[in-house]
């Protein structure tokens, strides 16, 4: 077991706390299937790859791969960006992949994590190891996206607004709790670099056997799988890691 | 914000991804700042061939630092024989991963529209009108 990113300077009031989710994502990306996988399809001499985290929250999934990248992707040249739309988020994660990066001491380089929507600042054809743990429980309404929302200034009542605003943003998923994933679904074949591949966490509400097959039939050539999963119900699996890939 | 990062960042509205002027954004009011952190010589030779070199010299002359050789520097020229790191490589790492913008804003050539750099995290939320 490679050990966790501390995550204790993270305020739990106004961003996601490391979870079950959180620490499944860990599990998969350290398997030994998918590190096998990603030593394979990232080779040491080619050009470093870009890892992405869209929706870092506290950090734990990016600091994780991050300053274990040499276990991992088989390589300490790899480079860390990440994205989340609440801004105490980007903040607390380049903290926290920075801790844990001085921490193992030949992790990979964090550029940055800046606030945005999914990948859409992203270059097309750029990511190569994309990873999204989204808000996925099913809602009635989708929570809208923070304007710019001043964070001084603010009275008790308003900040205790935003911030309950900015949590709903981190669980809120909509219809089937897909909204906010379908979205990043769509952005996943110009984003991903021809070597690229992507990890999104989704629970049972989400019906992940369907997202798979619908990704396998997206045009030139994808696949999808499902390689983790936690918390068995009745012979269905609560939470599941699907990998995405190109296979041509 | 590294200025490597803005390698990897465009516009982030969707029909300017097409359009080439999007890329790179240019560096408006920057305050720059210049942060330590230990350098990693296989990694600045291996994010090299990643780099959109002439993007990369605009947006240093646009900083109005030191300008860069004109070819993207070969293998030789970034170690030695010994493996050694080269001036020109240490001084990748200090433009790429050492300099960053604290603040200013980012402007898309395509439709102009500018991104917030505050405290060096960049902006990309677009107002819900653009979106
Ligand atoms: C379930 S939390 C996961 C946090 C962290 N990655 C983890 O695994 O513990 C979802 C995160 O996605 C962020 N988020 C929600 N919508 C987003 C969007 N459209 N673009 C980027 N990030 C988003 C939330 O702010 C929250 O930090
Ligand atoms: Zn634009």
């Amino acid at each position: 077991m490679l050990p966790t990113p501390s995550t204790s300077h993270v305020d739990p009031s106004r961003i996601y706390e490391p979870a079950e989710d959180s620490y499944l994502l860990l599990d998969t990306l350290s398997s030994g299937s998918e590190t096998a996988f990603l030593q394979q399809r990232f080779p040491p001499e080619t050009p470093c790859p870009l890892v992405l985290e869209v929706g870092t929250g506290s950090g734990v999934v990016l600091a994780f791969v991050n300053a274990h990248a040499k276990r991992i992707l088989g390589r300490s040249d790899v480079a860390a960006l990440g994205t989340d739309v609440n801004s105490f988020a980007c903040k607390a994660a380049a903290q926290t992949v920075k801790l844990a990066a001085s921490e193992s001491g030949i992790g990979g380089a964090l550029l940055d994590v800046v606030l945005g929507d999914l990948a859409s600042s992203l270059i097309p054809g750029s990511v190569d190891v994309l990873i999204f743990n989204p808000p996925y429980v099913p809602t009635e309404e989708l929570p809208t996206q923070p304007e710019n929302v001043a964070d001084e200034g603010l009275s008790r009542d308003a900040e205790f607004e935003r911030d309950s605003h900015l949590l709903s943003l981190s669980y809120a998923g909509g219809v089937d709790g897909m909204e906010t994933t379908n979205r990043l679904l769509e952005q996943i074949p110009q984003v991903l670099s021809r070597r690229g591949v992507a990890y999104v966490l989704l629970c049972k509400q989400n019906k992940p056997r369907e997202v798979v097959q619908q990704i396998q039939g997206w045009p030139g050539g994808w696949n999808a799988e499902i390689v983790g999963s936690s918390g068995k119900q009745a012979g269905w699996e609560k939470l599941c890691v699907v990998r995405i890939w190109r296979v041509s | 914000m590294k200025l490597l990062t803005l390698n990897f960042l465009t516009c982030a509205i969707k029909t300017c991804k097409s359009n080439p002027a999007s890329f790179p954004l240019h560096p408006k009011d920057a305050e720059l700042e210049q942060i330590e952190i230990d350098m990693n010589p296989i990694f600045i030779r291996n994010i090299l061939p990643r780099l959109d070199w002439v993007a990369l010299k605009t947006l240093s002359s646009e900083l109005g630092l030191a300008s860069l050789p004109e070819d993207v520097p070969t293998e030789e020229e970034l170690m030695g024989e010994d493996g050694e790191a080269t001036q020109t490589l240490k001084d990748l790492h200090v433009l790429l991963m050492e300099t960053g913008i604290a603040s200013g804003r980012l402007c898309c050539g395509a439709c102009g529209h500018e991104y917030a750099v505050k405290e060096g995290i960049a902006n990309f939320l677009l107002p819900s009108h653009l979106v």
